[in-house]
C-alpha cells in the first residue's frame, strides 16, 4: 500500500472539458498515481469521467519535450516540412531559443508590419497565459491577429447570442439541471463530451421526472433518457426549431408577458415563422411532423425549459442562424433569466470561456471590448502604457482566416500556444499548404504535434499540474489551478515564457515605455485583467481557493452570478430574429452520396495531443467510422472492416462500426486521430458572420478496402459501449 | 416538510428534521457511529450492519444509516450488545477478506478489540487480481461486498450499469455480466468505483504497479503491448 505519509494530495481543476471538475491529485515522488474528486464539490459532486480520473498521465509521457528545440535545417516558405523525429532538431537553452524567436519576429515586424504576425492563443491554457499572449501581440506588434479555437467551436453561438442578447456565455449554471423540467439537447453528445453534466441530466430524468427532447442526427446516448428524439438530417436545425416555434405560436403556448416586457421584433419574427409548417419542416429535415408538434407542446408547456447545445449547432455555414433559432425558442417561451432555464451553449475546452474573456479574440480586447471602438482603444492604451493612437483599431483575422491569408504581403509568421490547427482546421490538405508557406513558426506545447512539427523553434511549456493559474469553466466559474509537481526537465510555465519573450522583444524594438512584464505570480496578472474587465473585477485568488466564483463578479464583495439576465439583457430588450432555412454547403450527390458528420468520443480529447499520449489511448486506440446498417448493407460492410472514406478534398482509411447510432445517409468519424484525420475530408466553407467552418456536414463516399490498408491493423479493440 | 422531531441519543436530547436518519441526527450533536458500507454519495442499504444501535423498545438492533428518527425515540450507540455485534461483524469480515489496506476498518478492529482469528475454521477468499485493462485493477480478495461500487456505477452516479453481484452466499462477488473483461462491458472507466471503495480492492493501475515495486519511470516506459500483456 502507498505510504500516505510519503504522498501528498493537491486539489486543482481538471484540464480536459468545460465542466471544470475539481480534482485531487495523489502524488508520490512527483508521480501522480491516483486522481480522486471531493464529494462536496459544487461542480461535479465527486464524479469524474475517464479523462479526469485516468488521463493526466500525459504529463509523464516519454515523448514529452522538456527542453527548447531549434530546427537543424533552416525552413524556407514553400519548402517547410514536418519534423516529428528528434534528430531533425537540436536542443538549445532558453536564452538562445527566446533570442532567436525575438530576433525573427521583430525582423518580420520591421520589414512587413504587425499584421504579418499572427498568434493562436489556447483554450487549454490559463486565463493569465492567454491574457499575456494577446497583450504581447497587441502592445508590441500592434496587431489584432489573435484568435484561438473558439472560432472553430462556438463562434456561431457567440455571434448569435451577441446579436440577440448581447452576451455569449452560458446563461445558467449546470447545477440547475437538477431542477429543470424539460430540456432540449441538440448538437451535443453530452454523455461523451460533457459527461458530468450528462450525469445530472440523467438524474433529473430518473429521479425528478424531467423530460428530454434530443434533436440530433445521431442516436447519442442521451436518447436513452429522452422522451422525444427528433432525428434530423444534418444542417436542418433552423427548420426544425422554427417548426417548433411555429407550432408554439399557432397553439398559443408562448409567454406573452415575457415577450411584451423583455423582447422586441416579435411581430416580424412571428411572420417569418409562418412558412415553417410541420409539413414543410418534415419535408426538409426528415423529422416526422408529429414529433415536431409533440416537441412544441412539451417545451411550450414546460414550467422550466432549458436549451443545451454544442457544436452540432454552431459548426455550420449557417451556425449563427442555428443559434438564433434556439434563442427565438427560449425568448418565445420565456425560458430565460430564471433559475433552471436558459440558453446554455456547452463550452468544449476547460478554458475556452476564459480564453475568450481574456481577449484571445481578433475583434475584442479582454472582456469583449471592441478593438474598433475608439474609447476602448484609449482605455487599453492608457492601461498598457502605449502612446495615444498606438493600438491597432482594425479587426484582426480569425483562426481559419489567419491560415488562408498566408501569402507574401499577408501573414508571414505564426505563434502557436498549445493548439493543433493541423488537426482541428477543416480541409486539412489545404491548411497544410498554407502552413508550409509561412516564414517563421513558433510552437509552445508539451509534445511535437502535427502543427508543432512545422515549427522553427519549439518552446517546451508545462502541463496544468506544473503551473498556477485559473480556468473559467462552461458556466463562467473561475477556478484555481495549482502547481502539484515541479516543471519536468527544462520546461517553463507559459506565462513565464511569454513575459521573458516580451521583454526581449521590447528591448529590440527600443520602445520608450514598457507595457509591464515583471510579474512574480499569475495572481498579479489576474489582478491587472480584473482592473480592465468589469466582470472579473471581484475575482481574486484569495477568494477562489476553495470554491470558484461565477462571473460577472463586479466587485470584491459580490458573490458571483449563477444565472444571468434576471432583470434585464445586456442589450436591454432581447431581439427576435426572423429566419430562413438554407441547406448545407455541400449536398450529397450521386458521386458522394453520404453526409459525413464529425465529433468527439469519451476517451479522447480534440487533436489528441494529450489523450493520444496517455494510456487512455489503450481504451480507444484507432479511428472508427460509424455507418448505418442500411448504408453498410449494400456494400457488405461489417463491423471491424477497413473502410476508405473519400470527399472532394481528401481520403482516410479507418475501421468501420455498423450501428444505428447514426441515421441512414450519414456517417460519423471522430476527429482525434492524426493517422485518419477526419478534417482531411471536411469542408472549409464558412458561416458568413461567425467565420466558423462547416465541420459537421460534407459529402463523402465509402468503399471497403483490405485490412492491411489500415494505419494500425493490429489495434482493434472491441468495446462493449460502442 | 421541516417538522422537528425530538429524541434522545446517548442521554443527550436532540431535535432534528423529520425524515433524518439516526446516523445524521447523531452526527449533528457530535456522536460518532461507525460506518463501513455507508457513504454520503451513495444510497444507504444497511448491508454491513456496523452502524447498528440499540433503540429502546425495538426487538433487534437497528442500523442507524437507514433507520429514521421518530418522536420520543431513545437511542444508545455504545451498549455492550451494540459493541459485541460490531466486534463480531469485524471478526467475520476479517475471517474472509484481506483488510490489510483498509485503514478505517483496521482502526475499528482496534477500537472494538476484535479478535481477527476468532473463526479459525473460516476459509478466506483469494480470487486472483483481475488486470484486464490499463486503467485499474480489481483485487476482490480485499472486497467486503459493501455494494458502493455497484451503486455509483448505477443510479447513484454514473448510470453505466457495468457491474453487479454474481453468485450467492459465500461465493458472492462483484463482477461484470458474464465475467466479461471491462472493455467489453458498458463500463465508461469513470473510476467512480475506485473513489468509493473502502478497502482498496479497486485501484488505479499505476498505483498498483508502484506497489509492485516499479519505479514511475519504468511504469511510464511500458509499451502498449506490455500494458496489454497483463490482461488475463
Amino acid at each position: 500500500m502507498i505510504d500516505t505519509s510519503q504522498s501528498k494530495v493537491v486539489s486543482t481543476t481538471c484540464p480536459f472539458c468545460g465542466v471544470g471538475c475539481n480534482l485531487e491529485l495523489h502524488i508520490q515522488d512527483d508521480f501522480i498515481f491516483k486522481v480522486t474528486s471531493p464529494f462536496d464539490s459544487i461542480v461535479n459532486h465527486g464524479n469524474l469521467c475517464v479523462k479526469g480520473r485516468f488521463g493526466t498521465d500525459f504529463v509523464y509521457n516519454n515523448k514529452r519535450i522538456t527542453t527548447p528545440l531549434i530546427r537543424k535545417t533552416p525552413q524556407k516558405p514553400g519548402a517547410r516540412t514536418q519534423a516529428f523525429d528528434l534528430n531533425e532538431w537540436r536542443t538549445a537553452n532558453w536564452d538562445e531559443a527566446l533570442d532567436l524567436v525575438a530576433d525573427r519576429l521583430v525582423n518580420i515586424y520591421q520589414l512587413e508590419g504587425g499584421d504579418a504576425l499572427a498568434v493562436y492563443c489556447c483554450a487549454k491554457a490559463t486565463n493569465e497565459d492567454n491574457y499575456l499572449l494577446q497583450k504581447l501581440y497587441r502592445t508590441l506588434f500592434r496587431t489584432n491577429n489573435v484568435d484561438h479555437c473558439t472560432r472553430l467551436c462556438h463562434a456561431g453561438s457567440v455571434v448569435g447570442l451577441q446579436k440577440a442578447i448581447g452576451s455569449a456565455a452560458m446563461s445558467n449554471t449546470a447545477a440547475e439541471v437538477m431542477d429543470t423540467d424539460v430540456f432540449i439537447i441538440t448538437g451535443s453528445n453530452t454523455a461523451e463530451t460533457h459527461p458530468i453534466i450528462a450525469l445530472q441530466m440523467k438524474a433529473a430524468v430518473e429521479k425528478r421526472g424531467a423530460k428530454i427532447i434530443v434533436v440530433d442526427p445521431r442516436r447519442v446516448e442521451m436518447v436513452n433518457y429522452a422522451t422525444l428524439w427528433l432525428p434530423e438530417k444534418p444542417g436542418t436545425d433552423v427548420a426544425v426549431f422554427s417548426g417548433i416555434a411555429h407550432v408554439i405560436i399557432k397553439e398559443g403556448l408562448y409567454d406573452q408577458q415575457f415577450i411584451e416586457a423583455r423582447t422586441e421584433f416579435f411581430e416580424e419574427f412571428k411572420q417569418s415563422m409562418e412558412k415553417f409548417t410541420p409539413e414543410y419542416v418534415e419535408s426538409v429535415s426528415g423529422v416526422d411532423r408529429k414529433l415536431i408538434i409533440d416537441a412544441a407542446r412539451l417545451f411550450g408547456n414546460a414550467e422550466k425549459g432549458a436549451i443545451y447545445w454544442a457544436l452540432g449547432i454552431s459548426q455550420s455555414t449557417h451556425g449563427t442562424d442555428n443559434a438564433l433559432s434556439l434563442i427565438n425558442l427560449a425568448l418565445l417561451t420565456g425560458n430565460l433569466g430564471r433559475y433552471g432555464t436558459g440558453l446554455n451553449p456547452l463550452r468544449g475546452q476547460n478554458n475556452v470561456q476564459g480564453a475568450s474573456d481574456s481577449g484571445a479574440m481578433p475583434w475584442h480586447y479582454p472582456g469583449y471590448q471592441e478593438v474598433d471602438d475608439e474609447n476602448v482603444a484609449k482605455k487599453f492604451e492608457e492601461a498598457w502604457n502605449i502612446e495615444p493612437g498606438g493600438l491597432n483599431r482594425n479587426l484582426g483575422l480569425t483562426t481559419t482566416e489567419i491560415l488562408s491569408h498566408v501569402h507574401p504581403g499577408g501573414v508571414r509568421s505564426l505563434y502557436i500556444m498549445g493548439e493543433n490547427p493541423m488537426m482541428s482546421e477543416p480541409n486539412l490538405n489545404q491548411a497544410h499548404k498554407h502552413m508550409q508557406q509561412l516564414e517563421f513558426i513558433v510552437a509552445q506545447d508539451l509534445f511535437i504535434n502535427e502543427s508543432g512539427a512545422y515549427a522553427d523553434v519549439f518552446l517546451p511549456a508545462v502541463s496544468f499540474a506544473e503551473k498556477e493559474g485559473t480556468f473559467t469553466n462552461t458556466d463562467r466559474r473561475v477556478q484555481i489551478v495549482r502547481q502539484a509537481i515541479p516543471p519536468r526537465g527544462n520546461s517553463r510555465a507559459d506565462w513565464q515564457i511569454i513575459c521573458d519573450l516580451a521583454k526581449r522583444i521590447e528591448q529590440r524594438l527600443a520602445r520608450q515605455t514598457t507595457a509591464f512584464w515583471d510579474y512574480t505570480h499569475p495572481s498579479e496578472v489576474l489582478e491587472e485583467m480584473g482592473s480592465l474587465v468589469p466582470s472579473y473585477k471581484g475575482v481574486k485568488y484569495e477568494r477562489i481557493q476553495k470554491v470558484g466564483l461565477q462571473t460577472p463578479v463586479p466587485d470584491e464583495n459580490h458573490p458571483g452570478t449563477p444565472f444571468l439576465y434576471k432583470e434585464s439583457f445586456p442589450l436591454g430588450r432581447a431581439k427576435f430574429f426572423g429566419l430562413n432555412y438554407y441547406p448545407i454547403d455541400e449536398q450529397p450527390d450521386s458521386e458522394f452520396p453520404l453526409i459525413l458528420n464529425t465529433g468527439r468520443v469519451l476517451e479522447h480529447w480534440h487533436g489528441g495531443t494529450l489523450t493520444r499520449n496517455s494510456w487512455l489511448d489503450d481504451l480507444y486506440p484507432e479511428a472508427i467510422v460509424e455507418i448505418n446498417p442500411l448504408d453498410a448493407g449494400w456494400q457488405e460492410i461489417r463491423s471491424s472492416d477497413a473502410i476508405k472514406v473519400t470527399s472532394r478534398r481528401g481520403e482516410v482509411v479507418l475501421r468501420a462500426i455498423v450501428t444505428e447510432k447514426t441515421i441512414p445517409g450519414v456517417i460519423f468519424i471522430s476527429f482525434h486521430f492524426a493517422e485518419a484525420a477526419a478534417n482531411l475530408l471536411t469542408n472549409d466553407a464558412m458561416d458568413p458572420e461567425a467565420k466558423i467552418p462547416e465541420f459537421k456536414a460534407c459529402a463523402v463516399k465509402i468503399e471497403k478496402v483490405s485490412l492491411e490498408e489500415l494505419p494500425s491493423p493490429d489495434r482493434y479493440q472491441p468495446r462493449g459501449r460502442y | 416538510m421541516n417538522e422537528l422531531v425530538h429524541l434522545t441519543i446517548d442521554q443527550q436530547p436532540v431535535s432534528t428534521s423529520a425524515g433524518n436518519t439516526i446516523l445524521k441526527a447523531a452526527q449533528g450533536i457530535g456522536i460518532h457511529i461507525p460506518t463501513i458500507c455507508f457513504h454520503d454519495a451513495c444510497t444507504a442499504n444497511a448491508l454491513c450492519r456496523i452502524c447498528v444501535v440499540e433503540v429502546h423498545g425495538a426487538r433487534t438492533l437497528v442500523p442507524a444509516c437507514v433507520a429514521k428518527v421518530s418522536e420520543g425515540m431513545v437511542v444508545d450507540t455504545q451498549t455492550e450488545r451494540v459493541r459485541l455485534a460490531r466486534k463480531t461483524i469485524l471478526e467475520m469480515m476479517a475471517s474472509t477478506s484481506d483488510l490489510s489496506q483498509s485503514p478505517e476498518i483496521l482502526s475499528m478492529i482496534a477500537d472494538y478489540g476484535a479478535e481477527t482469528d476468532r473463526f479459525p475454521d473460516a476459509v478466506s477468499r483469494h480470487p486472483a487480481v483481475i488486470d484486464d485493462n490499463s486503467m485499474f485493477i480489481r483485487d476482490y480478495a480485499k472486497c467486503i461486498l459493501c455494494w458502493r461500487c455497484v451503486q455509483v456505477c448505477a443510479t447513484d452516479a454514473q448510470y453505466a450499469f457495468a457491474i453487479n453481484f454474481k453468485e450467492r452466499g459465500y461465493k458472492t462477488q462483484i463482477a461484470t455480466f458474464f465475467d466479461k473483461p471491462l472493455l467489453e462491458t458498458s463500463c465508461v472507466f469513470c473510476g467512480q468505483c475506485i473513489g468509493v471503495c473502502p478497502t482498496n480492492a479497486l485501484k488505479p493501475k499505476k498505483e498498483w504497479l508502484l506497489e509492485q515495486g516499479m519505479e514511475p519511470e519504468s511504469i511510464m516506459s511500458l509499451t502498449r503491448q506490455e500494458r496489454r500483456k497483463r490482461a488475463r
